[in-house]
């Protein structure tokens, strides 16, 4: 079973993270940035499985554990809120909402 | 084993790189299913099965879901995005992006040592699950408990925001 190289795996990584800074960056729809945010989540959780896997040990793959149960309540009190935000203001862009900007 | 991750990685990226673009929101959650699943590819690849199944049971499965009750609830329609100052800021977003690729490049042709490998190799005959359980159930017992209270908290909190203003209110004038 030949180890895939950890250098390939960590610029998986960082590739996938950026994808997700972008997504944040140029969408306006807070759905979409939302799984921008998810797919940074991701992009970390591969970086600790990796480094465990090269380390052997099983330490990273319990913190990715715990991040994804992070993510889950995360994402289920995110998505509470743009429901929540979408009856107030009929719209979900985060250009529109601007309330605090005075 | 190399061309297995070769194309889950070409999968993932291109997957991940349609979330972002495409116009349609559940398109976007469609793909990043198929990203999530790519992902829980490379983790069985790596021996973490227990992750792998995690990944595609939580994320690909309960997340996701999610993600696609509430855009159909709100009934989204495709994204219009026009206009100068949209067309600017999407021109930012991907120099920043860019400039983040940079430095993550320059960080990673940099020379980084890691620390000295786990001499002890955990059993692994039939996947890692009891390993982890073993070590989920011990070392990490506290934090395990921890999050299961982080979990109650948010369901709760989930209920609260979402059932709305309007009872609240009602409740209290009466």
């Amino acid at each position: 079973m030949t180890q895939i190289p950890l250098s390939w795996l960590i610029a998986l990584s960082a590739i996938v993270f950026t994808i997700g800074v972008v997504g944040v960056l140029v969408r306006r729809n807070a759905l979409i940035i939302f799984m921008s945010i998810e797919l940074m989540l991701n992009a970390a959780n591969l970086a600790f499985v990796s480094f465990a896997s090269h380390l052997k040990s099983l330490d990273g793959q319990i913190f990715v554990f715990f991040v994804m149960t992070v993510a889950a309540a995360e994402v289920a009190i995110g998505l509470a809120i743009i429901v929540q935000l979408f009856r107030l203001r009929e719209t979900v862009f985060v250009d529109e909402i601007h309330l605090l900007k005075g | 084993m190399l061309v297995l991750f070769f194309g889950f990685a070409a999968l993932l990226v291109v997957c991940s790189l349609l979330v972002v673009l495409h116009k349609n929101p559940v398109t976007s959650a469609l793909f990043l299913v198929l990203a999530f699943s790519a992902l829980a590819g490379i983790y069985l690849l790596q021996g973490a099965e227990f992750l792998g199944l995690v990944q595609i049971v939580v994320y690909a499965g309960a997340i996701m879901v999610l993600f696609l009750f509430v855009i159909m609830y709100l009934n989204l329609q495709h994204d219009v995005e026009t206009g100068v100052q949209t067309a600017v800021r999407r021109g930012i977003g991907w120099l920043a992006g860019a400039a983040l690729l940079l430095v993550a490049t320059t960080l990673l042709r940099r020379g980084w040592a890691l620390g000295p490998a786990n001499e002890q190799v955990p059993a692994m005959e039939h996947g890692n699950v009891a390993a982890i359980g073993k070590v989920l159930y011990s070392r990490y017992l506290f934090p395990f408990e921890i999050t299961s209270i982080l979990l109650l908290v948010a369901m709760v909190g989930v209920i609260v925001i979402a059932r709305g203003r309007a009872r609240t209110a009602g409740e209290g004038a009466r």
